[in-house]
């Protein structure tokens, strides 16, 4: 079977920083993959650079041997790849139910004038809209808090309606950016249930940044290894957890104390 | 009663009845002299702020930019108007529409012209660029030809009637509130939430701060359109920098993202310093103390980011009045 997503040599220089080189992936439906790396590895830059926030200096992306490469972010969603930020970043002040309508934006297409003169194609679109926000809240235990501000959520819900918002896009692939941060243990191991889960019930393929070893180990299938903007290594947990260089990369070269 | 206030159709003939009430209202204090002609003639500058500030709005509060340059627009809507009834001669009641919708859509083709480049900035930048934008407008229309130039364009048709701004700030009213309330708004908020996450969720940002910029502008050239053949007379000096500022403190004294604090401000704002001419030389200190006082005690303006809707306020009056009853009675716990 092809790969979903196939990344190949992507890479950006930020005026002579190197920050990411000959970066190569190939992820399959359903995939759960793992990338993690040192502080400053280029992490985040992989997930700037799939959304074309950053443009690649070279490289090429393709979603179903569809090209996303040069398109605009808003593109790359609508194509279907989604993602979450490593410091939230909700609509605060607007209601969980706006946030996850937000995403639903190009699910609906009425134009403005519908909008304005109020057409039975308004009507549909929105009560539709409302119906599969309420489904998809509800996926996460969320339907309660559908009318309280986004920013008043406590910081678990906040990670979770984040992960609801990028799923309502829709996509075939999902980049989460740290989602255990801040998280304690108990917390951690909701968020891993939750991630397979959302695996399952949505058939998407999921690449993860994360410090949180035992949820990496727990549940990626495969895991990249980025230091200083180069993969140093890749495979199985096991493989990873084993492997000189990886150990050398996060705690140093023996002897140097 | 109250699971009738919940219906929207119901909402919306609340909301029209309303409106329509408050018109005949109006028209009878006119009418039975309640009103002074001079009282009377107040309440179309009344209507065009508020259409100004109301446009305004969707721009700094709801989009989350800070435009500087809405008496430009108002200029552009109000001599493409004018120039037009000039032109036209029909009776006043379809030359007058007719000129106000044409400059309006000047106005917001204007707006698109001008959004294009200038929300690539933010923040003060973009605030000092259309700043410049509404300067350029002034003096190019001091300099042409065909807009009278610095002799003011004259004989304009006194058209504007206190009906004509009323059916105008309704519709004016009626579309901002309708189109936030929809998709496009959703999208317009969340740009003024987060930029970034908006993008990444899919919305085509440029195109709806666009957008957003441009129904902002169009609804100012209606105001304009409105001030001409109020006035009669198009002087380009009144369309400076202070005019766009003026709009500005209505907006913030009201709250950004508020349409009725806007309404409310607006309506207050132009009635204060007529209230205050018996007090002569301090008339404008007074109404700048006003203002920072408002600004010291409640920073978010009047009403914050509040929306006032007929239909939640019955709702909510009626529910306490039942609650009130129902202290004690026993009836009333399974409606509760």
């Amino acid at each position: 079977m092809p790969p979903i997503l196939d990344v190949s040599n992507l890479g950006i220089n930020f005026s002579g920083l190197q920050a990411l080189d000959d970066f190569n992936i190939q992820v399959s439906r359903r995939e759960i993959v793992g990338l993690i790396g040192p502080n400053g590895a280029g992490k985040t830059t992989v997930f700037n650079l799939l959304t074309n926030v950053y443009s690649p200096t070279m490289g090429g992306v393709k979603l179903k041997g569809r090209n996303t490469l040069g398109k605009a972010t808003h593109k790359v969603t609508q194509y279907g790849i989604a993602r979450t930020f490593q410091n939230i970043r909700l609509f605060k002040s607007l209601s969980v139910m706006d946030n996850v309508k937000i995403a639903l934006h190009n699910n609906m297409s009425y134009t403005l004038l519908e909008a304005c003169l109020r057409l039975p194609s308004y009507w549909k679109q929105e009560a539709f809209a409302t119906k599969t926000c309420m489904e998809l809240l509800s996926v996460f235990d969320m339907e309660g808090m559908a009318d309280s501000p986004a920013g008043s959520l406590p910081y678990g819900a906040q990670r979770r309606l984040e992960i609801v918002r990028a799923l309502a896009t829709n996509p075939k692939v999902l980049l989460l950016d740290e989602p255990a941060a801040g998280m304690n243990p108990s917390e951690t191991a909701d968020l891993m249930r939750t991630i397979h889960d959302v695996r399952d019930k949505f058939d998407v393929a999921i690449i993860l940044i994360e410090h949180d070893m035992s949820l990496v180990m727990g549940i990626c299938e495969r895991i990249l290894v980025l230091s200083y903007g180069l993969i140093i290594a890749q495979g199985t947990p096991e493989e990873i957890r084993n492997n000189p260089l990886v150990i050398e990369a996060y705690l140093g070269q023996q002897g140097s104390e | 009663m109250a699971g009738l206030l919940k219906k929207t159709p119901f909402r919306y003939a609340l909301n029209a009845v309303t409106a329509g009430g408050l018109y005949v209202i109006i028209m009878a204090l006119i009418n039975d002299n309640v009103l002074n002609r001079y009282q009377a003639l107040m309440l179309i500058p009344i209507g065009f702020n508020i259409i100004l500030a109301v446009s305004l709005n969707l721009s700094a509060g709801f989009l989350g930019q800070l435009p500087l340059g809405h008496a430009g627009f108002m200029s552009i809507g109000g001599y493409s108007a004018a120039l037009l009834s000039m032109s036209l001669s029909m009776p006043a009641n379809v030359e007058l529409p007719l000129a106000i919708v044409f400059g309006g859509l000047v106005a917001a083709a204007f707006g698109i012209l001008i959004g294009l480049p200038a929300l690539r900035l933010r923040g003060d930048y973009l605030a000092i660029l259309t700043l410049g934008f509404g300067e350029i407008i002034r003096v190019v229309i001091l300099n042409l030809e065909f807009t009278g130039g610095a002799n003011c364009l004259r004989g304009i048709g006194k058209q504007t009637t206190v009906t004509w701004v009323y059916i105008f700030v309704l519709i004016t009213l009626f579309v901002i509130t309708t189109l936030i309330k929809s998709r496009h708004g959703r999208a317009v908020l969340a740009i003024r939430e987060d930029e970034i996450a908006a993008e990444a969720s899919g919305i085509p940002t440029t195109y709806y701060k666009v957008m957003a910029f441009s129904v902002s502008a169009g609804f100012a050239g209606v105001a304009g359109g409105l001030y001409a053949h109020y006035l009669s007379i198009l002087d380009p000096s009144t369309f400076g920098f202070m005019r766009s500022a003026e709009i500005l403190v209505i907006v913030v004294l009201g709250g950004l993202g508020s349409i009725f604090g806007s309404v409310i401000s607006a309506t207050v704002l132009t009635i204060l310093p007529e209230l205050l001419r018996d007090f002569n030389d301090y008339r404008m200190v007074i109404y700048s103390l006003m203002l920072v006082m408002v600004m010291i005690f409640k920073p978010s303006g009047l009403c914050g980011r509040y929306e006032f809707s007929l239909g939640d306020t019955l709702d909510g009056f009626f529910t306490s009045i039942r609650r009130q009853l129902g202290k004690g009675g026993p009836t009333d716990a399974a409606d509760s």
